[in-house]
């Protein structure tokens, strides 16, 4: 049996700590009006302006800059309504950015654990013969899975009650046809996307999700002092019947809850694309617990092979990923239709870094560490090469969500590092308390022998 | 040069696994093993240095890349630059991603048969090529270890073979060169 060091609940409970401060704080320092944003913005930009203006200041310039202003000074009124509606825009963007940054951490650690369990079923359902030694590590990252729902469900509850604003077509303006604001796309996909049904849904998809990782968990357990293979074969059935139920989910799960953020665009390999980041941060996270219990003196039947396994995991959904990105990428920049090129352009324009740093730390990365079979065998070139992997799949999902709820106010500070802090020490804290509860070893489970004896 | 090598005959993979580590334990230098089809682990069993083949593999990846990237910007953007689709192909890196799929394919293209090609000339394999292995059975369901006789009592060898598990244990003298 594991027990959890004391130092470790410490490190998550600090983590904790050290991350709800943050969020508080981004929440505090988000702006309530548009003369909080004028302050704010002139902050920032009055510094930069100041020198800019002492160095340059010439005689030819400033005779420039006069004739400018006089040209201004015509437009003045149009101008300054103009900058009333831009100054609107960003405070709602700087309002949703704490909101944001929250639902994108409970968010990437909520796809940890559910793709874990999609992996975990995937075994079961494979007879896969390598991993049973590893299924209690897996079940301790499932074990997320329901405090991730719930956190998530409250979120969308938030939003759809109107706390915030991150779902732009919960708008009722939007949809009523006597509206100003009456927007016909949108109205015209209101018969799927409407709040009801969307909650109704996420309620399913989180129920079925958790039921599965309820029933798999239990009657694993129960393997551990029963007569006969009776428990093994009831978790291969529901395996089989929840990975059915969760690849239909998963898509629509990833239509509602990141997709949904631009109403207006689509794209029909969405789902496929959320899955491949889902597996490949889960089988990272597999690989890192793995590791950590290992290098702690538990998991005596883990090999390097088995570790090699999941690097080559690691490796090969990678690429995957990028597959899919590119897929997604290419076609739309080829094809050039303004209602579907906007996604890239947005992201090109105000998310370049992210956006191709992300392909720079999910795909090159990856590849070349991973690529030689040795290096799959080294714990901490794994362990390395995982965090950058984590580190990627985080600013994916940031790059899938923020461009649409902060736009260009986006920025990875306090609200952003404060959530992801606080849900990577609540992970941390369940997921290694969840692993004190059974023996790390599914030790009647009819591929044991084989999984002890696994060798590349 | 003549030398002696001894032909043991298994029928079993695993005893034919359990043997090679046997004899190699006992200090006989193992020839070659004949086998129907590959067994898992016996390159490690008999003690063969890892493949370097993964690593011609990845400079032929390299080098169909370079093949890609060079081939499309002579196609696509010096000899005969297109509009195609509102894309203007005067720069290589704005129509690069048009490009990718191209570069993939040669990249995988260049990797793969080249790396068959280094396989069949490192194993001096080609067509119309005799037939090297000793016995036909071993390309249906027997194993053959050639073990060299070298110095070695000959009798005391094959004693310790048929031990092993070989099920016919014949002596060849081979009088061709090397």
């Amino acid at each position: 049996m594991y027990t959890l060091p004391n130092k470790l609940k410490l490190f998550a409970i600090i983590f904790m700590v050290v991350g709800a401060l943050g969020i508080i704080g981004g929440f505090l320092t988000a702006p309530s009006t548009t003369a909080e944003v004028k302050e704010m913005m002139a902050d920032d930009h009055g510094d930069g302006h100041a020198v800019a203006h002492d160095e340059d200041m010439t005689t030819v310039q400033a005779h420039d800059e006069s004739v400018t202003s006089e040209s201004h000074a015509a437009e003045m009124h149009g101008d300054e309504a103009h900058d009333e509606e831009h100054y609107e825009h960003v405070l709602h963007q700087l309002q949703n950015r704490p909101w944001s940054a929250l639902y994108i951490a409970s968010f990437f650690f909520f796809m940890i654990a559910l793709g874990t369990l999609a992996f975990y079923a995937i075994q079961y359902a494979a007879q896969a013969g390598w991993s049973p030694v590893l299924f209690r590590v897996m079940e301790g990252i499932t074990a997320y899975l329901p405090v991730a729902s719930v956190i998530i469900f409250v979120l969308l509850l938030l939003s759809a009650f109107h706390v915030n604003h991150l779902f732009h077509w919960m708008d009722p303006e939007l949809v009523n046809p006597e509206s100003d604001d009456y927007d016909k796309l949108i109205a015209g996909k209101s018969a799927f996307l409407n709040v009801p049904f969307f909650l109704i849904r996420a309620f399913i998809f989180l129920a079925g999700w958790n039921l599965y990782r309820y029933v798999s968990r239990k009657y694993s357990i129960k393997d551990d002092t029963a007569e006969d293979n009776r428990w093994f074969k009831k978790n291969f059935k529901y395996a089989a019947m929840f990975l059915v139920f969760f690849i239909v989910t998963e898509s629509i799960m990833s239509w509602d809850w990141i997709m949904s953020f631009d109403p207006h665009w689509f794209s029909t390999l969405f789902g496929w694309y959320v899955f491949a980041g889902m597996m490949v941060s889960a089988i990272t996270v597999i690989a890192m617990v793995t590791i950590v219990l290992k290098s702690q003196g538990y998991l005596e039947h883990v090999n390097d092979s088995h570790i090699h396994d999941l690097a080559k995991y690691m490796f090969g959904f990678s690429i995957f990923w990028t597959y899919l990105w590119f897929s997604q990428f290419m076609l739309i920049w080829y094809s050039n239709i303004p209602e579907e090129v906007t996604y890239f352009v947005t992201r090109i324009e105000d998310y370049n870094l992210p956006f191709f740093g992300m392909v720079v730390l999910n795909f090159v990365f990856p590849v070349l560490m991973l690529m030689n079979s040795d290096y799959k065998r080294v714990n901490w070139f794994v362990v390395l090469t995982g965090i950058v992997i984590l580190a990627g799949h985080y600013i994916d999902v940031f790059n899938m969500i923020m461009p649409a709820t902060v736009g260009s106010s986006w920025f990875i500070g306090i609200p952003e590092i404060g959530s992801l802090m606080f849900f990577f020490g609540l992970f941390v804290l369940v997921v290694f308390t969840a692993l004190t509860k059974a023996p790390l070893l599914a030790r009647r489970n009819p591929f044991i022998k084989e999984s002890k004896h696994f060798h590349y | 040069m003549a030398s002696k090598v001894i032909h043991a005959i298994y029928n079993d993979d695993d005893i034919l696994l359990q043997a090679v580590k046997q004899v190699r334990e006992a200090h006989y230098h193992i020839d070659e093993v004949y086998t129907p089809f590959p067994v898992h682990g016996l390159e490690k069993a008999m003690g063969l240095a890892d493949t370097r083949i993964a690593i011609t593999s990845f400079m032929y990846g390299l080098v169909g890349l370079a093949v890609a990237i060079t081939m499309m910007n002579f196609i696509m953007i010096e000899d005969w630059p297109q509009d195609i689709g509102g894309k203007p192909s005067f720069s290589y890196i704005q129509n690069m991603p048009a490009f990718v799929p191209i570069m993939f394919e040669m990249t995988v293209f260049f990797a793969a048969h080249l790396m068959v090609i280094t396989f069949y000339m490192r194993s001096k394999l080609w067509p119309f090529k005799k037939a090297e292995n000793p016995d036909v059975r071993t390309t249906d369901d027997h194993f053959l270890m050639v073990v060299d006789a070298g110095t070695h009592d000959i009798s005391k060898v094959s004693k310790f073979l048929s031990d092993t598990g070989a099920l016919e244990i014949s002596l060849i003298e081979n009088d061709e060169d090397h």
